[in-house]
């Protein structure tokens, strides 16, 4: 009777691994971000969407099996984004995991799937230690990071002459290695930083911060910090006039931000981005199709979601196979163009793209709904990414 | 001249900023002391109140096209109304029971109200403008204050006393705190408790929705605002006295500027630094700086 139990759960057991090695059921592609905290509407459930769209127009299919697309809310929590994706690869056998926004969930998914040797690709996180000192063989850092948002605005705003910079950032990781990343950028450029202050997650008012700002005399007020907090730091800034007397620069602001602000709020602010909605026909045709069903613009972000899940799907197809290492080494020499960007992923897993830095347009220069930006200048990605000079990676160094 | 090596002029629009704020936190924690002092409701549906008064100025503004001014009026009333209902559905149910049943209560509301605007309105927030007459800044000479923020402290400070007048020193006031002490005996003597304690949480909720209104041109109006805010007001009422009106309204305003000075000499301790005196107060004082002991 006992070595019957035994033998049926050996059965039961074999079965199970069979099931998650086979190769027939479903491709299965994971998307975790957050879904209903202050990033939502930057990524989101849209982007989750995009994920799925993606899957749809590549047929839905890929190898002769089917795709399919599973979505979780990390709720900015770390842990939360590991257990998920461990639970996804070792119960459902998940191919391949697309992190979402916030850096701490992203850096803790991508130590996860190195571990499980699958495929991940961080975009809604910016911060660049993913591909630097936390870079892995099973990591994509898709669209922008903290390094390339602080050069795109530093470089080009330093050498139109703006020298001296006042920072107002978000006092924690992500704001102090944003600071110091654009820092760096305006020292090396012959600029000066005057002043900073660290304004503390979520603080709502910020009339305290810009009058030091104002204080300094700096040429350049920047905020280093996101989502809300960019909004009522930009929101304060036009009401105590500082934006009469400095320029304003927004380290990571997205459309969503400045749709939400007004133009009447941003016009003249300068932002760093991977990507415009209204930059060419094909980033049109994308943008017409997600306003359909969101009645919104899509993020920079939930563009590169979309573009991601196609490349990823090519290089299964391309490499004939769901094995991590052999999809990874296909991505790495493929050449990726279509409405998002064109550019290929580095060793290190960075992909290389152009980046932009815009600058909002006045009410009166804005003549159809969500025309916001205009371009500024277009920085060729070898520029704006970490060089592999400066990189602490290994995988570069080889 | 300088203080602590900050310029006098500096230092002195500091403390304005901080002025501004703390009456933010004075109209906040007024509505939670009447609150919490006639019904003895611990009301953590307050920070939701706030955000709802916000959002409905700026549905009225966006969908009616009613103005700021009437908006004033408007969303303190309709809110009001909502206090009203949630009072004589729920809470009535609770005043025999245990404090924390209120307390669980209003929190669960509060979920219930943040999540629905975050499915509706998303979470980047609307934009309010200020309104024309109040736009523009005065130069004081030794800062330039938005009109705007002038105007809050005043209706503050006026909603402050008015409510803190009628409290202490008219028969109605009397009624209520009669009331508070003894239910029973003040119905004897014919008066509708039941309905001046309705009455009551929904003055306190219009509290929190004038509020609302006030900060809707200032910052974004967005489902989070309110609970970003409303454990900051609870430290402001522990650190007053739980149920004191006039020591809510002055912690309210003395927080204020406690808090606009640390943004200047240790910006990165200012959202903790009202926790850090409500653990000192609580440590001498434990019913707080205006509370009676009991």
């Amino acid at each position: 009777m006992k070595l019957k139990t035994l033998i049926a759960a050996m059965a039961i057991g074999l079965t199970g691994a069979a099931y998650a090695q086979q190769n027939t059921g479903p491709v299965k592609i994971g998307f975790i971000t957050d879904m209903s905290g202050l990033y939502g509407d930057i990524d989101g459930p849209a982007g989750g969407e995009m994920v799925r769209w993606a899957a749809q127009d590549f047929g839905g299919k890929v190898l002769g099996r089917p795709i399919e697309v599973l979505t979780a809310d990390h709720q900015n929590k770390a842990d939360v984004a590991s257990s998920k994706a461990r639970e996804w690869i070792d119960k459902d056998g998940l191919s391949m995991l697309i992190g979402g926004t916030q850096s701490a969930t992203a850096i803790a998914m991508s130590k996860v799937m190195a571990e499980k040797k699958r495929p991940f690709i961080a975009i809604g996180g910016g911060s660049a230690r993913l591909t630097n000192e936390d870079c892995s063989a099973y990591t994509v850092h898709y669209a922008y990071d903290t390094v390339a948002l602080a050069n795109v605005a530093g470089s080009a705003l330093v050498k139109a002459g703006n020298k001296s910079w006042f920072f107002v950032t978000t006092d924690y990781a992500f704001g102090h290695s944003l600071e110091a990343d654009a820092s760096r950028v305006v020292k090396a450029n012959g600029g000066s930083v005057v002043g900073a202050v660290r304004a503390p997650l979520n603080a709502s008012d910020f009339s305290s911060f810009l009058l030091q700002a104002q204080a300094s005399k700096a040429q350049i007020l920047a905020f280093a910090n996101a989502g809300g907090d960019t909004i009522n730091a930009m929101k304060a800034a036009k009401e105590f006039g500082v934006t009469k007397t400095m320029k304003v620069v927004g380290l990571l602001v997205f459309i969503n931000d400045v749709h939400s602000l007004g133009l009447a709020n941003t016009e003249g602010l300068q932002l760093a981005d991977s990507w415009y909605w209204n930059q060419d026909d094909a980033s049109r045709k994308f943008s017409n199709r997600f306003f359909a069903k969101y009645k919104r613009m899509p993020s920079s972000i939930q563009a590169a979601d979309y573009s991601a899940t196609t490349t990823y799907l090519k290089a299964v197809e391309a490499a004939g196979t769901v094995d991590g290492d052999k999809v990874m080494s296909t991505m790495k020499s493929m050449k990726i163009d279509d409405f998002y960007n064109k550019g290929q992923i580095r060793a290190d897993g960075r992909m290389i793209h152009d980046m932009y830095l815009y600058e909002v347009k006045s009410v009166k220069e804005s003549t159809t709904p969500w025309d916001y930006y205009k371009t500024i200048a277009k920085i060729p990605g070898d520029q704006a990414f970490t060089s592999v000079a400066d990189s602490k990676c290994a995988l570069l160094k080889k | 001249m300088d203080i602590f090596g900050i310029p006098l002029q500096a230092f002195l629009g500091q403390l304005l900023l901080g002025l501004v704020n703390g009456a933010f936190y004075a109209l906040l924690s007024l509505g939670l002391a009447v609150i919490f002092g006639l019904l003895g409701i611990v009301n953590f549906a307050h920070g939701a109140l706030y955000m709802l008064g916000a959002f409905a100025a700026w549905i009225m503004l966006d969908k009616f096209g009613i103005n700021y001014w009437y908006a004033l009026v408007l969303a303190p009333l309709t809110v009001g109304v909502l206090g009203v209902v949630i009072e004589r559905v729920f809470l009535k149910h609770l005043y025999k029971l245990d404090p924390l049943y209120g307390l669980l209560l209003t929190f669960g509301l509060s979920l219930i109200a943040e999540g629905l605007f975050r499915e509706m309105y998303g979470v980047s927030g609307q934009n309010y403008s200020v309104p024309e007459l109040l736009s523009g800044a005065t130069n004081l000479g030794f800062m330039v204050l938005p009109n705007y923020r002038a105007w809050v402290v005043l209706v503050s400070l006026v909603v402050c006393l008015g409510t803190w007048y009628m409290i202490e020193r008219t028969r109605l006031g009397a009624y209520l705190r009669a009331g508070t002490e003894n239910a029973q005996l003040v119905q004897a003597f014919g008066i509708n408790v039941p309905m001046m304690v309705m009455l009551t949480y929904g003055a306190g909720a219009a509290l929190a929705a004038l509020a609302g209104v006030l900060a809707a041109p200032i910052i974004q109006v967005n489902p989070l605002m309110g609970s970003n805010l409303i454990i900051v007001v609870f430290a402001v009422v522990v650190i007053g006295g739980m149920g004191s009106i006039l020591g809510s309204v002055i912690t309210g305003l003395g927080l204020g500027l406690i808090e606009g000075l640390t943004r200047v000499f240790y910006p990165e301790a200012s959202n903790i630094v009202v926790f850090v005196v409500m653990v000192i107060v609580l440590m001498i004082r434990p019913a707080g700086l205006f509370g009676k002991e009991a």
